[in-house]
Order: C-alpha cells, then structure tokens, then sequence
C-alpha cells in the first residue's frame, strides 16, 4: 500500500484536522464527536441541512456545509457510517427553529444510524425529517436487496435542498424537494481499478489491466459485472443507456448531466466521457441545460467514473444555480 | 462441577474476552467483508470492543449495568451497520435482566431473545438472508431446546456455541438478501457471512467464560 498517510488508525482524524485548519472561514469542526458544522449556524429560521457517511468519498459531505448547501455533515470512519451521537451533536448545532432534514445514503448502516439518531433528536424536541437518496440503477431494486444505492445525485440533492433552504422554505417543503430530486435523478458508475482502504492494506478486489467493472458504487465493492476495457465512448454509452432507460426521459426535456470522477481518473478522461455523454443525451433528443464534471463523490483513489442525469424543472434549475459558497463548490457570490 | 448461575464476573470477563477475540480475528473479519462487503467489520468491531474493554477495565458493579455502558459505547464507536445492531443485543439484555444479580439460565434465554427480536425488528432481515442473525437465531433456539431437554447451564451455553457456528457455517452457500452483500446478487454466495462470523464468536466466548467453576471464574 501507497499512501500518503501517517497510520491507518489516523487517517480520518487527522484529515479533518486539516480540513479544519484549512477551511475555518466556512466550517467549525469538532473531534469528539466528530462533526462539520457551517460557520454561522445555527441560521435562525432556516432548515438545517444535515448528511453524512463513511469518509473517504471527498468532497462529500464536508466539503459540501456551507452557505446555499449543507449546514452539517457527519464523517464516519472510512467508507463506515458515522454514529448517532454524532448526529444528534450536528442536529442540535445547526437547529435554527425550523427544524432539521437528514439526507441519506441508501445504506443499510446508514439507514440505522441516522434513525436512531432522529429518534433521540425528536426525544428533545427538534422536528426531523429523513429522505432517503437510492438512484444507482445498477442495483436491482427489489425484495431481494437492500435497494439500490445512494451515489452521485446526492450531490446534486444536497445543493438544489440547501438552496431551498436558504429561501426559508418550510421543513416539509425542502423534504418534498428532496424526493423529488431523488425521484427525478438516476446514476451509475464503472471502475478502472479497484481502491485500498488504509486499515485495509490491499485493493478491494482485483482488476486485470485489461477488465473494467461495470455497475460499482462507491465503496470498491465489485459491480454487476466485469468486461473488456473499453473506450471512453463504449464507456458512456454503457452507463448512458441504463440510466435515460430507467428515468423515462422524453425528448425535449430539461437534464443536468453530471460526470463524477471516482478519486483516481483525471479531469482530461472525464471530459471525454462527458463529451459522448452529451452528444448521446443530444441524440435523445434531451436538452442538457446545466452540467457538471468532476470528483464531487469519490471512492478513495479508485479510477473510474459515474454519470448522474436529473431531470430539471424551472423551480430545480434556479435553485441549481442560486448561490454556494463551500469547499468544494462555490458560485453565484 | 460448572455453576449454575452466571455471575457480574463472568459477564466482565465474557465480554473482555469477546474483545480480544474480536481483535485476534480482526483480519478474518475483514477478509469476510472485503469478499462480500466492504471491507470494515473487523476494524468496526474491534474500534468499538476496545473502547468497551477501556470501560470495563475496572470491572462492573451491576450485571444490567454492565450491558449497557457496552451497549451505549458500541452505539457510539461501531458506526457502520453492526453499531447499531451489536449495541442493540446488549442494551436489550442490559433491559431484560435489570435489577437481577446473578443469571439464571432462563434468565439468559430470556435476554437472548429480547437481543434476536429486536435486532429483526432494527435491522428488519430474516433469517436465511446472510446476516448476523443466522447466527443469532439458531444459538437462541439452541438454549431454548437445551432447557427443555434440561441441560445443565454451562452445557445450554456450549450448545448454543455449537448452533452459532452451525448457523454462521452455513450461510456459505446463501445470496444475501440484506445489508451491502445484497449488492452483489449471487455473487455474495460462496463466503461465509461477516456478521454471523462475529456473532458465532460473541457465543463461543460465552461458552468459555460463563457459568464456570468458582475457582476458575476468579482468574481473569
Ligand atoms: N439488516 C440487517 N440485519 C441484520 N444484520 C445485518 C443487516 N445488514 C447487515 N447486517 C450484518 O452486518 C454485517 C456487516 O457489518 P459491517 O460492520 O461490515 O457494516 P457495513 O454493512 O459495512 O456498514 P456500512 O455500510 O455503514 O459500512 C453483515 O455481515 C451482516 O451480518
Ligand atoms: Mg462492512
């Protein structure tokens, strides 16, 4: 293993010690329990914008608290959800009267953390609402599985919620956005090589130089199913299809086109599948109206990709491009 | 000859052992998650058990007690989704033996399966979708069938061992239908779960370290 650490045991610690160091005009951040708070909160009369999960997919979610965006994150351990005391902590600091909406990652252990978490935060009195974020296409949602995953729209989630927000929309109207968001957003991923956790030591799973693996999340856990390497433009034409497919899209409509790098893929290879990508969307007649490539949601230094579509909405795509200031997106200010 | 009550001293030492049995097979865990999962349940495990053992250093003064503070250090050390599932199993014995200063074995049935119900109803799998309860289940039958055929204690701990590993054992072949495991369809079948693993460990220790002769319990 390769790393630029100093010990597995401090890899999450001492990261945020720096995230800390660096970023004090926009986040205050505890250690004990850990939690990345928005400087000014709590915003009295706003929402509060709560996420979290493992660590390891920076940004997400830390870099994302800010104003226009989060108001609190919770980082777990690697790639492992965080704790209900942490929750609770992050509730309660950015509890502004309006109470609190969590935005989670359709996890198992996600799932379980953060509702013991709401339990104890109603138990004082704070209103909570969840909504759960499932748009990997890749996983087939049925009885049989723990439902499809949460990935790259929790992105896109998190800014367009945060947005509403800021306008003082009410808790139940910023929940009903959200799902929105998640009903309207689909996603899907492909990995080029496999990522190392660091108490780990060794890749997640083996990939020859001359296989990809189709349908990954972003945890390095295997996909559906491993192929040929393949082209850029094969490449997005695998995870365009199933994506468009499944969100029902019509010609003329509004989308966002997100290209998620995994961590490990340079910004010059995501440009490239964004190019096929868009010209696949032309092709279906979708207009694609706003757009956004980059690591916003990573896998440690997995390489590989997603693509994210969303379908827009006027009211989507104004709060798409109301203000955010926070690490790892900043326009409009 | 074993004792037939289970005593705040054994409970100590059960779950101390169970700490270093989690952090022996630390690296197993972790091979088990990283072939079906991802990778965190011994780290997980082992991150909350230290910090249980931390706390438990100094020994208990109440059987009920002792359960919770692990439970409550589990909620907030495991993350994951063993954290809340794990703490589940203690704080509900914790609430099922309250007050009592040794445990009889319907005593510890009784906690058992307060533990297995509600860690269903937290976790809402059942059994035969590869998880921790596949482990958990058949163990709780186990001493349930071992006070019925009047079995000692100490023999109705190690039945229950015995069903664990049973159970744990067989989840190899079964596509998980609960947790990250799902994710891979039928490509989760053909390893053993992670979770039952530990959960099969949690019943063995118990075998070893309750219900043992005076002279022995004192030792640890
Ligand atoms: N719904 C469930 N009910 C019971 N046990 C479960 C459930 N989901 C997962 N498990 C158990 O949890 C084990 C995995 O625990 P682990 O500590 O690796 O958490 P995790 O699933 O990786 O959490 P996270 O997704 O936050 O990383 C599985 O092997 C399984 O036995
Ligand atoms: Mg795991």
């Amino acid at each position: 293993m390769k790393k630029l650490i100093n010990h597995p045991d401090d890899v999450v610690r001492e990261s945020l010690e720096g995230f800390a160091a660096a970023h004090a005009d926009l986040v205050r951040v505890t250690m004990s329990p850990a939690t990345i708070v928005r400087v000014d909160a709590p915003v009295t009369g706003k929402v509060g914008i709560l996420s979290g999960g493992g660590s390891g997919h920076e940004p997400l979610h830390g870099g994302f608290v800010g104003l226009g965006m989060l108001d609190a994150a919770c980082p777990g351990a690697i790639f492992t959800s965080p704790t209900p005391d942490q929750m609770l902590e992050a509730t309660r600091a950015v509890n502004g009267g309006a109470g609190v909406l969590y935005i989670i990652k359709n996890y198992t252990g996600d799932l379980m953390n953060f509702e013991m978490a709401s339990d104890l935060a109603r138990d004082e009195g704070i209103a909570v609402e969840s909504v759960i974020i499932d748009d990997d296409v890749a996983v087939n949602d049925s009885l049989y599985t723990a439902g499809r995953r949460g990935v790259g729209l929790t992105v896109l989630a998190e800014k367009i919620t945060g947005a509403a927000a800021e306008q003082r929309r009410s808790l139940p109207q910023v929940a009903a956005l959200c799902r929105q968001v998640n009903a309207q957003g689909r996603s899907m991923g492909m990995a080029l090589t496999s990522c190392t956790v660091p108490h780990v030591g060794h890749p997640m799973f083996e990939l020859p130089d001359d296989e990809m693996e189709i349908g990954i999340g972003i945890h390095g856990e295997p996909g559906r199913r491993r192929v040929k390497l393949q082209p850029a433009d094969a490449v997005a034409e695998m995870l365009m299809e199933p994506v468009m497919s499944d969100l029902g899209l019509k010609p003329g409509d509004d989308v966002l086109l997100f290209v998620n790098g995994m961590g490990g893929t340079p910004l010059t290879e995501l440009y490239i599948v964004y190019r096929k990508a868009a010209e696949i969307a032309a092709k279906n007649g979708l207009k694609v109206t706003r757009s956004l490539v980059g690591p916003y949601i990573t896998s440690l230094e997995m390489a590989g990709c997603s693509i994210t579509l969303l379908k827009l909405t006027d009211d989507l795509t104004a709060l798409w491009d109301a203000p955010v200031r926070t690490v790892g997106m900043r326009w409009g200010i | 000859m074993s004792n037939t009550v289970i005593t705040l001293d054994e409970v100590v030492a059960w779950i101390l052992a169970y700490a270093r049995a989690i952090s022996e097979n630390r690296a197993m865990l972790t091979e088990l998650d990283a072939a079906i999962g991802d990778g965190d349940h011994g780290a997980n495990m082992d991150r909350g058990f230290k910090a249980v053992s931390a706390k438990l250093q100094a020994g208990g003064t109440d059987i009920s007690q002792v359960l919770k503070t692990t439970g409550m250090t589990l909620l907030s050390t495991v993350g994951g989704a063993s954290g809340p599932l794990y703490s589940t199993i203690f704080l509900q014995a914790a609430q099922a033996c309250a007050g009592k200063t040794q445990l009889t074995l319907q005593d510890w049935i009784v906690m058992m399966d307060a533990a297995a119900k509600a860690v269903v109803a937290r976790g809402k799998a059942a059994a035969g979708d590869k998880t921790m309860l596949d482990a958990l289940i058949p163990a709780v039958q186990a001493l349930k069938d071992a006070a019925v055929a009047g079995l000692s204690l100490a023999d109705a701990l190690r039945a229950s061992a015995k069903a664990a590993e049973d159970g744990m054992e067989a989840t190899l072949p079964l596509i998980a239908r609960k947790g990250r495991a799902s994710y891979l369809g039928e490509r989760s079948a053909g390893h053993i779960d992670p979770g039952a693993t530990s959960t099969y460990l949690l019943f063995k220790t118990a075998a070893a370290a309750l219900a043992q002769p005076q002279v022995q319990a004192r030792k640890w």
